[in-house]
């Protein structure tokens, strides 16, 4: 630890000047607003790609784009949207708020959060380029599934696994930074149940990714390994088994569905109490409540492929387990719930994109417990009724969280206030939107389309058209989000240091002056 | 110093992940073959002694099922499609590959039993599964397939398939064969 | 601000009616189909249960959520108290999750065990899904057959009106007998597709090497509609699946049929066939289906029907000319033959188009047999 102090020690310089600033930064504050930026990017190319989709299947048949090129955008949207959106938009506030949060200068290894930084744009830029590839981009579902991915696959799926590799070896990275530094740079006083909730949330999201991040580039080297070496690890032929990748695949991609919500839950807590002027409630069970849902993920994969043919007794262990995890998930809504009750409730925007949060996160929850039943999950599984539950707990859960996050600290950032009068319009513009596009999703997989069908049979027509309409509204409110931020960033009401009413003996953070030092922490706070 | 010793433990719990990641391979295969997922079986096997004293013996259908992979262009079926047995006994089943084509290919042949559960009761004494036959241009072989039903067969499963799925590996044998000249 | 707070409290009281009205309404356009069968039935009936659990949970969470909103809010002055956790509270609540959870789980459970049953089927068929159409094969007699997408592709692309079952009709769909217990043994060709009839709640991933199974006992005669819902590749919206359930005479009917059909068939292509009688039998079968546009000398009227008579296709290159028969010529009067005839029509009027007006002594003069295109047919549904 005294080593990192040290090393910035000897100087009180600024930034540096002009791109090398970027490029080179090792300042918590710099990358944590690089991984921003390029999510916010990412967030626009990802979403083009939806409006592609929802173009397509605005009216049944094919008319803008063909089935070959339909799965490919379907495939990237998803691969961005995960692990090129939510996921850095996640380490970019960790970035700027961790230090700021346990009392610390920077992140404790800045040279290593640089270099997981600059790895992002090298493996999207692979993964992208893939698409202006005479054989197309990736074309088999973000879930890749074997064979479809690996006998089955364009030759550009090389490239594609690749890119999977850097993101890896990138959140990797990410994560024992974070980890070195809750563990080792907090304040003096500030015992791990003291900690802030969001503090909290990564630390339990960090773990979670190294432990399963290796696992995903363990199934992509089998992979790679089958498509060019020969081996039969996904092959039938060979003696090896489809199945064993969607094991593989998702012991990774249940956790991964934790770690894009977990921190959600960090700020949402904070926004809450915050604008509830009440401490939130039953902290030690938020805690609890965020480690009994990682833990449990790592049981439950199976319950993506309830329809592979599994045993009764299969099936059944992972219905129960999964169940198990509405417990914890509903511990953390009352307690939101019971931190509003009886407080002195405001509504600024961050405030109200984490009602929302609150709300719509727990319509995505209540339909992911009706997938949790075997039985009717046979009538629901890859049907649109699926895309509806996992758009809910993605878009109104994590990205709101984001978004939420990003209006709630942007203040603190920037020292500007933003506009609340576009923040509002932008919050109920997006509210609309979101429910217009994701709810009646619920009904036409109810109905029974398929998710990943580029056309669709008449009697689908109809909501298709409306879910469409939502969606390029939805697109469409988000370059009014654009415009607010960079509004704010120009120019707006000075911010005071605590920013938000009270908000100054809520952590640790808002001590600090609005915008905070370049270092943030230079001498140690001391935490009652 | 604190930080260099968490460090060392994430590196080993990543370096560990990654490692228990390829483990997921064989450990899927020893949890297949306990609980039967998938109808995955293995090579012959044969009667436990618990089983061979169980007496009681009932009647049920056995089914072979025969499937050539995507192009695999040999004729490839069973003589019978399905026989009653009774559990306990032994039967014999044959099988005919016939290639077809003008040249020598490699096939290889991947069992399933269906329900998955009953893999573990279908114990197969002789059979040539995972085996690779190399048949030359317009050969034709027969092979059995000896099997014996567990008499500790649950009682609510009425039947049992077989499933052949007959692959295509010529292509993967070829370069083992130029590896080999070498 | 005051209106719009009204908008959204009265959006969200609205919402659940809504979606409740819809959700409630027999129409399978909403809601999931109640199906045919038993198991279907028990489906529905725990889909509609969870369902309501979740309603009236959600309904109590977020009516104490916005309640608290109002009531707590600052602007009506209120201040906030100073407490942060009640023991007994929370384990309340955490005990009232656990109960609910059990008491979904115990119907969840007994409808598991009932659509999870081994016993033997009356009628065994064997589904395999191909890139991308499905084969059914009845494992008793021994036949199967392939089953199409019908739905066209100038549908598709917008040329003509689409038709009442778009994209949800096939050239022939899977028959199977009433009041029959049905086993499906369902498997994959080369990708993982997946097999799935909402009206029976049957949905079993079809896996290449691996054998599924699954099974229905359908009480009515109908026509039933399903899809493959695991990515395939390109045209994986576009291989339904549909099924006709009929009286078991009918079924027994369609079968001896099939079996009739099989049994020529095997008896035509497996037969090794001499030049001469591919020549006779194209003889006939050109002088009844081509003779009206290409003459019967071979000459055609050109343009129109052109000459195959010294053609390039017809001395030298075969497997254009068996192209040709099977898919026909686009913008042309040349129809495919491939769907409607034969492999042995086709393969001895090949032969004898081949052979006649001197075209066999002038070019390559190649035979085509029956085997010839089964193999192309197998080509071509790669």
């Amino acid at each position: 630890m005294s080593t990192v102090v040290e090393s910035h020690d000897h100087g009180h310089h600024g930034p540096a000047k002009g791109l090398s600033r970027w490029l080179f930064t090792t300042n918590h504050k710099d990358i944590g607003t690089l991984y921003l930026w390029f999510s916010f990017i990412m967030l626009f190319i990802g979403g083009a790609m939806a409006m592609v989709i929802r173009a397509e299947l605005f009216q049944p048949g094919l008319q803008i784009v063909q089935p070959e090129f339909f799965n490919q955008m379907t495939t990237n949207h998803g691969l961005i949207m995960v692990f090129g959106v939510i996921m850095p938009a996640f380490v970019g506030l960790a970035n700027w708020m961790l230090p700021m949060q346990i009392g610390a200068p920077d992140m404790a290894l800045p040279r290593l959060n640089n270099l997981s930084f600059w790895l992002l744009p090298m493996a999207f830029g692979i993964l992208i380029s893939t698409l202006f590839m005479p054989e197309g981009g990736p074309n088999f579902g973000w879930t890749f599934y074997a064979p479809l991915s690996t006998t089955y696959a364009p030759s550009t799926v090389n490239f594609f696994i690749f890119s999977v590799h850097i993101m890896g070896v990138s959140s990797i990275l990410g994560s024992i930074n974070i980890i070195t530094t809750i563990f080792n740079m907090r304040a003096p006083g500030m015992t791990l149940m003291k900690m802030p909730l969001f503090v909290w949330s990564w630390l339990i999201t960090a773990y979670l990714l190294i432990a399963v991040m290796p696992v995903l580039a363990g199934v992509v080297t089998m992979m790679l390994m089958d498509i060019n070496f020969g081996t039969s690890f996904f092959n039938a032929a060979g003696g090896g088994d489809p199945v064993l990748f969607q094991h593989v695949f998702w012991f990774f991609g249940h956790p991964e569905v934790y770690i894009m919500i977990l921190p959600a839950f960090g700020i949402v807590s904070h926004i809450i109490e915050t604008f509830s002027r009440k401490p939130i409630f039953g902290y030690s069970s938020m805690v609890y409540a965020m480690a009994s849902i990682a833990i449990l993920s790592f049981v439950v994969w199976a319950h993506h492929m309830f329809t592979v043919g599994m045993p009764l007794a299969g099936e059944l262990f992972f219905m129960y387990s999964t169940m198990l995890i509405a417990i914890p998930t509903g511990v953390k809504v009352f307690n939101w719930v019971a931190t509003m009750f009886r407080g002195s409730i405001t509504f600024e925007t961050p405030m109200l994109f984490s009602i929302a949060f609150v709300a719509l996160f727990t319509i995505g929850g209540f339909s992911g417990l009706m997938l949790a039943i075997v039985p009717a999950d046979f009538q629901y599984h890859d049907t649109y009724f699926v895309v509806a539950h996992f758009h809910y707990v993605l878009v109104p859960g994590a990205l709101f969280g984001i978004i939420a996050a990003a209006y709630y600290w942007l203040p603190k950032w920037t020292g500007n206030m933003y506009d609340e009068t576009l923040g509002k319009l932008h919050f109920w513009l997006t509210f609309i939107s979101v429910n217009v596009t994701f709810f009646p999703m619920h009904f036409v997989g109810l109905a029974g389309m398929p998710r990943r069908y580029p056309d669709y049979a008449l009697q689908f027509a109809d909501f298709n058209a409306l879910i469409s309409v939502g969606a390029f509204m939805f697109g469409l409110t988000q370059l009014l989000f654009l415009f607010i931020v960079i509004k704010t960033i120009r120019s707006g009401k000075q911010a005071k240091p605590e920013v938000w009413e009270g908000a100054g003996d809520l952590g640790l953070e808002w001590t600090l002056t609005s915008p905070p030092p370049y270092h943030s922490f230079t001498v140690q706070p001391q935490v009652k | 110093m604190e930080a260099t010793k968490t460090l060392r433990n994430l590196i080993g719990i990543v370096v560990g992940m990654f490692a228990f990641g390829w483990l997921l391979v064989p450990m899927y295969d020893v949890f297949c073959e306990i609980t039967g997922l998938n109808g995955k079986v293995t090579g012959p096997s044969s009667l436990s002694q618990e089983s061979l004293a169980i007496t009681e013996q009932r009647e049920l259908l056995v089914q072979f099922m025969t499937h050539n992979n995507e192009s695999m262009p040999w004729f490839f079926d069973s003589e019978k499609s399905q026989m009653r047995v009774i559990t306990g006994n032994q039967y014999e089943a044959t099988f005919v590959f016939h290639n077809t084509t003008a040249k020598e290919m490699v096939g290889q042949v991947i069992p399933s039993v269906s329900p998955g559960r009953g893999a573990e009761y279908f114990h197969k004494t002789e059979c040539f599964c995972f085996e690779r036959q190399v048949l030359a241009a317009g050969e034709r072989i027969e092979l059995p397939v000896r099997f014996i039903i567990d008499p500790a067969l649950p009682e609510e499963i009425g039947s049992l398939s077989l499933g052949y799925t007959l692959f295509d590996i010529t292509d993967r044998v070829q370069p083992e064969k130029e590896i080999a000249k070498l | 601000m005051a209106y719009i707070r009204k908008v959204f409290t009265g959006f969200i009281l609205v919402l659940p009616l809504i979606f409740s009205s819809l959700i409630s309404s027999e129409s399978s356009d909403y809601n999931m189909p109640i199906g045919v069968t038993e198991v279907s039935e028990s489906i529905f009936g725990l889909h509609m249960l969870i369902f309501w659990i979740c309603v009236v949970i959600g309904v109590i969470v977020f009516s104490i959520m916005f309640w608290s909103l109002w009531k707590y809010r600052k602007s009506k002055g209120a201040v906030a108290a100073d407490f942060d956790d009640n023991f007994w509270l929370e384990i309340g609540w955490t005990v009232a999750a656990t109960l609910v959870l059990v008491w979904m789980a115990v119907p969840s459970t007994q409808v598991m065990v009932e659509a999870y049953d081994d016993a033997e089927g009356e009628i065994n068929i064997l589904i395999t899904g191909h890139q991308w159409k499905w084969h059914y094969e009845y494992l008793e007699d021994e036949v199967g057959f392939f089953s199409n997408l019908s739905t066209s592709q100038e549908q598709i692309d917008g040329e003509v009106p689409k038709g009442e079952f778009y994209l949800r009709e096939v050239d022939e769909p899977l028959v199977i007998p009433t009041n029959t217990r049905v086993r499906f043994l369902i498997t994959g060709n080369d990708v993982i597709h997946s097999w799935w009839v909402p009206d029976f709640a049957v949905k079993q991933d079809a896996i290449p090497g691996f054998i599924n199974t699954a099974w229905t006992n359908v009480p009515e005669p109908g026509i039933f509609r399903g899809a493959c819902t695991e990515l395939c590749g390109i045209k994986h919206a576009f291989m339904p699946v549909v099924v006709r359930a009929v009286e078991r005479e009918e079924f027994d009917a369609f079968i001896a049929e099939k079996v009739a059909l099989a049994e020529e068939e095997r008896m035509l292509t497996s037969k090794v066939w001499t030049k001469d009688e591919l020549m006779a039998r194209g003889e006939s079968f050109y002088a009844t289906n081509c003779a009206a546009c290409h003459q019967a000398n071979g000459q055609g009227i050109p343009p129109v029907f052109p000459s195959l008579v010294g053609s390039q296709i017809t001395m030298f290159d075969s497997n254009k000319h068996i192209e040709i028969l099977m898919e026909g010529v686009q913008g042309s009067a040349m129809a495919a033959f491939g769907e409607s005839y034969s492999e042995v029509d086709i393969a001895s009027v090949i032969t004898y188009t081949r052979q006649a007006w001197s075209n066999g002594e002038k070019g390559d003069g190649v035979i085509v047999t029956p085997q010839d295109i089964v193999a192309y047919k197998n080509r071509i549904d790669l």
